[in-house]
């Protein structure tokens, strides 16, 4: 019978109040386990502070063939960004 | 042989030697499971636990050899003293078995660990409530898992809640022995360093049972326990051989640098 | 090399008039440097030799532990037995990622494990040989994580995003095994007489099997050639295994020992080393089965995964009456 343990991706926070990132995956029989084995297997040289773990079939992923109509738009949009305007040196920091 | 205390300084240092050299055996056992646990995720885990037990065996080994002073350092205790030097818990000393075995000796070790050390954060002997509060966050973890898997191992299957029920049958006699006290506990309790063993039974057997029954396990009735691992006096069969392998190196190339 | 005479699928490579567009789209993807993920688009023989490479990779590291660990409970220090230990976790640690990595291809753990215990699929040659004293383990970390190094830092670069990043937590985690090796190394070489011997002995014994690490000449090779194209495979076998010798030989030397090759010598005018080729008739003994170890190392796999299915098994049982409890009680 196949009775594999569910896949779980592993998302860490590191000591220096960074956003909790993705480090990998690993096989557990639920969610407490996958913490667990989080900790055991993604944090042996005191990577993290803090742990999030999702079984890998929730979740949702945007398609790959959509890179086009989503992020392409953004591109364009150069205004949102600092550097786009030009002020005087002299008017300070800013 | 059979200890006698002479001076405080001497039950210190079998204190540390009972300390040190369970966590020593205990650690050569888990370490046996590196590459051949059931799955991935378990063998990280295990090592982990060995790990930290051989950590806290170069503290306390390292402490014991301190409070001797005739230059013993936790290598020289560890590799160079004789089976009837040491003094390991009969329960650390046992074959690993199956995983089932391993666990559930993890679990009963684990669990008068924790509770042990957390007597130990108020000894009067700084040096130890130091090596303890180091310590007593590892077990804590230690315990957490083990008892987890426990559970898991009681509850899953048939066969696994079998295996589990016959590991506890086997292992069960060696547990006594962990609260049995003898002249270097009076010592250590007399000096405020240790607490005495029996006392920490009633809150051990609520633990263990709570687990126990969360594993669908009972709670063994019996109380005959084995003896003669934390005085010396007679150790089981298998320190000897875990003593010519770990010490093997060391004694047929003596005064070599590694 | 931990990933050895992996067969790339396919017919080698195509022009740009063969490929189809998806072909030639995936191609120009991969020829501007950047990454491809599993949901991408990919040529399933792309997929089906990643497979290969990746899974040989992962239970390189696996069968791997075991000669090493072989001296956990003989390692002469309790620091020895504790760095000891850490590594051959960290081998653990390594097979896991990679395992993690195939699976983003569509192929299970549980699969690939079954690969390699029927013998279907391979692990590194190097492991089938047995380690006889604790210079060994120094040997082991020095020469064979030293060769497996040379070949996984170019592969950080790889194309298949899940890979690359694997081999680059690899590298960062797998910095210390290297020298650990070349620490037991120093202190054996500069020891007592016995030790000197054991130290010798070891180099004796690895020197070749470690050299037959990064696989026979593969320049001629369509296979490779295809491997290269889809930026799976960065260097030639050749060129890793010069650049071993060339970074290895000093290190010798400093040690005091002896390369076990009479016909090594320094080649002004090429500015390498000039070396015996390993016996490739063992090489393809040991591939075939034929190694010392072969039999004993897939026998440990093969025995602790057999003895495990009950503790997966139940602890999957567990799991799955404590969520039916948990939806019963909602």
């Amino acid at each position: 019978m196949k009775n594999e343990w569910p896949l779980w991706e592993v998302f860490i926070r590191g000591q220096h109040g960074m956003s909790h990132r993705h480090v990998g995956s690993l096989h557990a029989p639920d969610a407490e386990m996958a913490i667990k084995n989080a900790r055991d297997v993604y944090t042996r040289r005191n990577e993290g502070v803090s742990i999030w773990v999702v079984e890998a079939k929730h979740i949702a992923a945007s398609s790959p063939s959509d890179k086009g109509p989503l992020y392409e738009p953004s591109a364009s949009k150069v205004y949102r960004h600092p550097t786009f305007f030009d002020i005087p040196e002299e008017v300070g920091a800013m | 042989m059979s200890t006698a205390v002479t001076s405080g300084d001497d039950a210190l240092f079998e204190f540390l030697c009972r300390m040190g050299d369970s966590t020593l055996v205990l650690g050569h056992r888990v370490s046996e499971w590196c590459g051949h646990a059931p799955v991935l995720e378990e063998d990280i885990a295990l090592a982990n636990t060995a790990l930290d037990l051989i950590g806290q065996t170069q503290l306390w080994l390292g402490l014991a050899g301190e409070v001797e002073g005739k230059g013993r350092d936790a290598d020289k205790l560890a590799f160079l003293r004789d089976g009837w030097d040491f003094r390991s818990a009969l329960l650390t000393e046992v074959p690993n078995g199956d995983f089932g075995r391993t666990l559930m000796r993890q679990f009963l070790f684990d669990a008068w660990h924790s509770i042990y050390l957390g007597r130990l954060l108020k000894s009067s002997d700084k040096r130890v409530a130091d090596i303890a509060e180091k310590a007593s966050k590892e077990v804590s973890y230690h315990l957490e898992r083990s008892a987890d898997t426990v559970v898991a191992l009681g509850d899953g299957t048939e066969e696994s809640h079998a295996r589990m029920a016959d590991a506890l049958a086997y292992l069960w006699p060696y547990v006594g022995e962990l609260f049995a006290g003898d002249a270097v506990d009076a010592a250590m309790v007399e000096a405020g360093v240790a607490p005495d063993p029996a006392s920490l039974r009633e809150e051990y057997d609520a633990l263990v049972g709570r687990i126990l029954e969360e594993a669908t396990l009972a709670l063994p009735e019996g109380r005959f326990a084995h003896k003669g691992g934390r005085d010396g006096r007679m150790h089981t069969e298998h320190l000897g051989h875990i003593l010519t392998q770990m010490q093997w190196l060391q004694r047929a190339y003596p005064g070599c640098t590694w | 090399m931990y990933a050895q005479m992996i067969k790339t699928a396919g017919t080698g490579v195509k022009s740009p008039e063969e490929m189809t567009e998806e072909e030639r789209k995936f191609q120009a993807h991969v020829d501007a440097n950047e990454k491809v993920e599993p949901k991408d688009w990919m040529p399933d023989d792309y997929r089906a030799t990643l497979i290969r490479q990746i899974g040989q990779h992962a239970h390189s590291e696996i069968v791997g532990q075991l000669p090493e660990g072989n001296w956990i409970t003989r390692a002469p220090t309790l620091e020895r037995k504790a760095i000891l230990l850490a590594k051959v976790q960290d081998e653990a640690g390594h097979g896991l990622y990679l395992y993690c990595a195939a699976e983003t291809l569509g192929i299970s753990r549980d699969e690939l494990t079954e690969d390699l215990l029927s013998g279907k699929m391979k692990y590194s040659s190097i492991f089938n040989y047995p380690t006889l004293t604790w210079a060994d383990i120094g040997a082991v970390g020095w020469l064979v994580d030293g060769a497996a190094i040379m070949n996984q830092v170019p592969l950080q670069r790889t194309s298949f995003g899940p890979y690359s990043r694997a081999m680059i937590r690899i590298c960062k985690e797998e910095s210390f095994h290297q020298r650990q090796g070349y620490d037991i190394m120093m202190k054996m070489a500069k020891g007592s007489e016995a030790q000197k011997r054991m130290a010798q002995d070891a180099l004796n014994r690895l020197w070749f099997p470690s050299l037959m690490m990064f696989g026979p000449s593969d320049k001629e090779s369509v296979h490779s050639a295809q491997s290269m194209a889809w930026k799976i495979k960065i260097n030639t076998n050749d060129e890793l295994r010069q650049k071993f010798v060339d970074q290895t030989v000093p290190q010798v030397e400093y040690l005091g020992l002896t390369v076990p090759d009479e016909t090594l010598s320094w080649n002004e005018e090429r500015g390498h080393y000039d070396f015996a080729e390993p016996d490739w008739g063992e090489f393809f003994d040991v591939l075939k089965g034929n190694g010392p170890c072969n039999t004993d190392r897939l026998s440990a796999r093969q025995e602790a995964w057999a003895e495990g299915k009950w503790v997966r098994d139940a602890m999957m049982a567990h799991a799955r009456k404590k969520s039916a409890a948990q939806v019963a009680a909602e």
